[in-house]
């Protein structure tokens, strides 16, 4: 064993925590500094100078005279825009924290890597051997992903929420379940053990950041109900409505910008109304969990394969296989509300974040406390 | 239902969605016999069952189902704790039982609703996928009237006439299932939109078609009104739609989850799995279930059945670091299975962690290793025997140390009713590398390096007549309270050492050797399983990853729009107006409808 590495690894797992306490921070300044007013304009500036850079269609230049299609261009060439928050020409200080909090995120998972790696040098093996590494590796894995759905979606007032989970993850791993380096007995594990390890701690990081936007999702959708009963009916909150009601979550385009920055300006009072579009976030949710369901199912299909050749069987219903059994259906369940007319949206992401709490539960109550009896793997 | 929702041309429209019929219910026309309501009814129930909707509620049952699994104690995975905590719940703990809540996985209600959710299942995924065949022969559909209704829609002119923009749209859509028509009338083209508006609404909304189609119908008429008196004579339009494949996958995922529970249910069956501890150096044959010390088998097996197989243990090796982590278990051994059962042919093999022996049918599992002790004792009468027992490792000791008894039911010289006052027993724990420490011993390293064992020895009435099995790893401490089994002596034995008795009995600790528990599994059904999850991870990725998307294309000359007469000059541009539909979900088409958009400009190809 390697007791430089050793020490590397601690030094940068603290400054990972440190970095990630720091980012939080920031990306809440951000958050709470966001004012209205003014804000409106820039955003639809920004909404047109990124639709323009994706090659798409700006309205603003092509469309000329035929008025009937503005509404349409715009919702088609602004897709991948809607919700955006575009940097601003002159950054308020708010704006500045929150470019702080990126820069500060990506350090801080540079040093968590590194952290990760020279674990691993230090032990002669995959760094998954133990709660403090897999949670880890976990907070890695999701700040990873947020940076990767923020630089797709530019939608960082979400990151306090992200970051907030992962704080608590790095504060729980460097505290409650660290544990110095030491060799696991490299030659009694299966290779599908680490397969699957791997797999299930990188697609649940994804799914975690999935259950933050559906989170979200839900708390940004009763907001704007609540401000939706306030307002008087018909008028530009039409598209608001409808997206709440859970119709149109599934089709975000359909959301024109401009009523949503009329919307902006007017939920902006609150620090909900500074999250992320309603679009934005189910595209946030849906995205990342299409992309992680598939791997937590080749991690269930690889944790499998693995019992069949440590214990005999394949699928026993102990209580891990049990809960990432019910993890998957959940999550099933989730896809399958997204195409059932009525379940989009609001009890969508419900389910979503059903998910989400079943994956909490199943890494670390499982782990810890039910399992304690049934001695997984050097997982606890 | 509003107008707004049911006319607009969405995924529902388009997908074959039973939810939309069953959520409604077909009323039942008056007037029918019993049997026509009989089969109405049933028919209403089957769609039910096989909606999106109740297969999702089927999902969540399911998950909910699982849970006490869980959460609760299972007879199946260990009965000494589920046992312990009926005891320890003495209301609740019996009602739960009879629930079946310690044995959820075989529990009828939870096999209820596995059935009705792959019922739902079928009902669903076939009538999808042969309309998906249907769907596939046909051209795809054509261009709906009012594009502007689309999720996605974008208008725009360029240069040249409608056939030069339609070529380049035509060129720039490789990859896509493409159709051009011309929408010559102005009446045969609100047909094909009629058609297109009304079918799909059809489709979709099955009962409801009364009031859907009525609102559709009139909100189209009443919109095409206005433009139609505008219409230029001809107007091109291209349709296309890709990702067919996406259907596929969805067909493969579904049914290979079919074929996954298939193979886990006849596994269930038709398998089964054994346990037992072999000395080294002897032999163990799978012949009959008798020959386990523990049998579970499948809901067919009889035992009657069983492919035999022999397996001859001759060495076992555990390599352990300095540090006392063990880095490899190796069990040597000869084996003969199917044919060569009971001849002489043997096959060499060697059984590691993780590593088990496949034979033709059996797969052979090391789970675990242990030490039997050996002790020799001289008798009074001068007769002198050897035992071995094997010693249980206690649990959560990384160094071995290992707890028994050894019992002799049958000293020698004696008979009658003397037997049981003369019975002996050696009861304690055996240490693969003794240290001791004011008297108490216990292992400090896992390999046998320096073997000891801290025995108590009783003589008296083991208690073994009574009929009750006795654990092969303790005495009966009833006897002892009792007084019928008495201590002797307590002492620390190495190796060769010995401790004579008051009666002169010698007892000697001669040495060990080690046994290994084996593990037979037998699944035929096994590699279906494999195949299966295999096929559902592929089909998956394949219907989350391929997006199945239409666009439509409507090429008018410009300036005739407005009521205009073409003039020379504007008869080379051509306006453009595009729908975009995503089938199923709508995020993520964006990014690639706005290239799309930019198909029908010049240069672009
Ligand atoms: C046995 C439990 C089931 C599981 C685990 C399951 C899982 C899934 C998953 C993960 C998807 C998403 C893949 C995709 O979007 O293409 C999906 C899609 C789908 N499932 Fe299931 N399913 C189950 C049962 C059913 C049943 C009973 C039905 C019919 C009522 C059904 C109908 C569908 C349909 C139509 C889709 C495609 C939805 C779309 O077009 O987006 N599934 N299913």
């Amino acid at each position: 064993m390697n007791e430089t590495m050793a020490q590397i690894s601690d030094l940068a797992f603290e400054a990972a925590l440190a970095g990630y306490v720091v980012a939080l921070v920031c990306y809440a300044i951000e958050l709470a500094s966001r004012r209205g007013g003014d804000r409106g304009d820039a955003q639809a500036a920004g909404v047109a100078s990124r639709a323009a850079q994706r090659g798409g269609t700006s309205t603003l230049t092509r469309t000329g005279g035929g008025s009937s299609g503005v509404t349409g261009n715009v919702a088609g060439g602004a897709t991948g825009a809607i919700g955006l928050i575009a940097p601003l020409p002159t950054a308020s200080w708010g704006v500045r924290f929150g470019r702080a909090a990126v820069v500060v995120t990506v350090v801080a998972v540079i040093a968590n890597v590194v952290s990760v790696v020279t674990r691993g040098l230090a032990v002669g093996r995959l760094p998954l051997g133990n709660m403090y590494e897999f949670t880890s590796v976990i907070c890695a894995a999701i700040t990873i992903c947020w940076l990767i759905v923020f630089a797709r979606t530019g939608a960082r007032t979400m990151g306090a929420f992200v970051m907030l989970p992962v704080v608590i993850l790095a504060f729980v791993a460097g505290t409650v379940l660290y544990v110095p380096a030491a060799p696991v007995v490299p030659a009694l594990n299966s290779y599908w053990k680490w397969i699957h390890v791997t797999t299930v701690a990188l697609s649940s990081s994804v799914l975690m950041v999935s259950g933050a936007a559906s989170v979200l999702y839900l708390l940004r959708g009763r907001y704007e109900r609540r401000l939706a009963a306030l307002r008087p009916s018909g008028g530009g909150g039409g598209n608001d409505i409808a997206g709440v009601r859970g119709f149109d979550a599934a089709r975000p385009e359909v959301g024109s910008p401009a009523a949503e920055q009329a919307g902006a300006a007017r939920t902006d009072r609150s620090l909900l109304g500074r999250l992320p579009s309603l679009a934005t976030l189910d595209r946030i949710a849906y995205r990342t969990a299409i992309v992680a369901f598939p791997v937590y199912t080749f991690a269930v299909i690889a944790g499998a394969l693995w019992a069949e050749v440590a214990w005999g069987r394949y699928w026993g219903w102990d209580p891990k296989e049990t809960c990432a059994f019910v993890t998957w259906v959940i999550y099933a369940a989730y896809l399958h509300a997204r195409s059932t007319a009525g379940w989009r949206g609001r009890r969508a992401a419900w389910i979503s974040v059903v998910g989400f709490a079943s994956i909490m539960f199943n890494l670390f109550f499982v782990n810890m406390v039910v399992s304690g009896l049934h001695s997984y793997a050097g997982l606890n | 239902m509003t107008v707004r929702d049911s006319t607009q041309p969405t995924d529902a429209d388009l997908q074959i969605d039973p939810d939309a019929a069953s959520a409604v219910g077909r009323p039942l026309p008056p007037g029918q016999g019993f049997f026509g309501r009989l089969l109405a009814a049933g028919r209403n129930v089957w769609r039910q069952l096989t909606s999106m909707r109740v297969a999702l509620i089927l999902l969540f049952l399911l998950a909910l189902a699982s849970l006490p699994g869980a959460l609760l104690p299972q007879w199946s995975l260990n009965s000494a704790k589920t046992a312990q905590y009926l005891l320890d719940y003495p209301t609740m703990g019996p009602i739960l039982d009879r629930l079946g809540l310690f044995e959820v996985f075989a529990s009828p209600w939870y096999a209820a609703i596995y059935l009705a959710l792959f019922l739902s299942l079928i009902g669903c995924v076939l009538p999808r996928s042969l309309s998906f065949i249907g769907q596939l022969r046909m051209p795809p559909v054509a261009t709906p009237r009012k594009l502007s209704r689309l999720p996605h829609h974008h208008r725009l002119e360029v240069d040249g006439t409608s056939q030069e923009v339609a070529a380049r749209i035509r060129a720039g859509l490789r990859g896509w299932r493409v159709e051009q028509r011309s929408e010559l009338l102005a009446g045969v083209a609100r047909g094909i939109a009629l058609d297109v508006g009304g079918s799909a609404v059809v489709g979709a909304n099955g009962a409801a078609e009364g009031e859907t189609t009525a609102a559709a119908d009139s909100d189209l008429a009443a919109t095409t009104v206005l433009p139609n008196s505008a219409l230029p004579n001809s107007a091109l339009t291209i349709s296309a739609e890709k990702g067919y494949l996406r259907e596929v996958g969805n067909l493969v995922f579904h049914l290979s989850l079919l074929g996954l529970l298939i193979a886990i249910a006849v596994g269930k069956l038709v398998g089964y799995e054994g346990s037992v501890i072999v000395n080294t150096g002897s032999q163990f044959c799978s012949t009959s279930p008798a020959s386990y010390d523990n049998f579970r088998p499948g809901l067919l097996v009889d035992g009657t059945e069983m492919v035999p197989f022999c397996v001859d243990l001759q060495n076992f090796h555990a390599a352990y670091t300095d540090q006392g982590e063990a880095t490899e278990f190796a069990a040597t051994v000869r084996y003969q299975a199917g044919a060569d059962a009971g001849t002489d042919t043997w096959h060499d093999a060697t059984l590691r962690v993780n590593d088990p022996l496949r034979m033709d049918g059996e797969r052979l599992y090391l789970l675990g290793h242990g030490f039997s002790p050996h002790f020799q004792i001289t008798y009074p009468d001068g007769s002198v025997r050897d035992y071995a027992e094997q010693f249980a490792p206690e649990p959560n000791d990384p160094n071995f140390t290992s707890e028994g008894a050894v019992k002799v039911t049958d000293p020698p010289g004696v008979t009658g009713d003397d037997i049981r006052k003369q019975q002996l027993a050696i009861v304690g724990i055996f240490a693969p590398t003794a240290s001791v420490h004011g008297g108490i011993m216990t292992s400090s390293f896992p390999a046998a390096n320096d073997p000891g064992v801290a025995i108590d020895i009783y003589r008296g009435d083991l208690g073994m007549e009574g009929g009750r099995s006795q654990s092969i790893f303790s005495i009966d401490t009833s006897q002892v309270d009792k007084g019928a089994l008495v201590k002797q002596e307590r002492t620390n034995l190495m190796m060769g050492e010995s401790v004579t008795l008051d009666d002169g009995t010698k007892i000697t600790f001669t040495g060990y050797n080690e046994w290994v528990s084996l593990q037979t599994s037998f699944d035929p059904a096994q590699v279906w399983a494999l195949v299966s999850a295999v096929l559902l991870l592929s089909g998956l990725m394949v219907s989350l990853i391929i997006k199945r998307r239409r666009v439509w294309f409507r090429l008018r000359p410009a300036g005739r729009n407005d009521g205009v007469t073409s003039g020379d000059g504007t008869a080379d541009r051509t306006v453009v107006e595009i729908g975009g539909l995503a089938r199923t979900d709508q995020a993520g088409y964006g990014e690639e409808f706005s290239t799309l958009t930019a198909l029908p400009e010049p240069g672009r190809r």
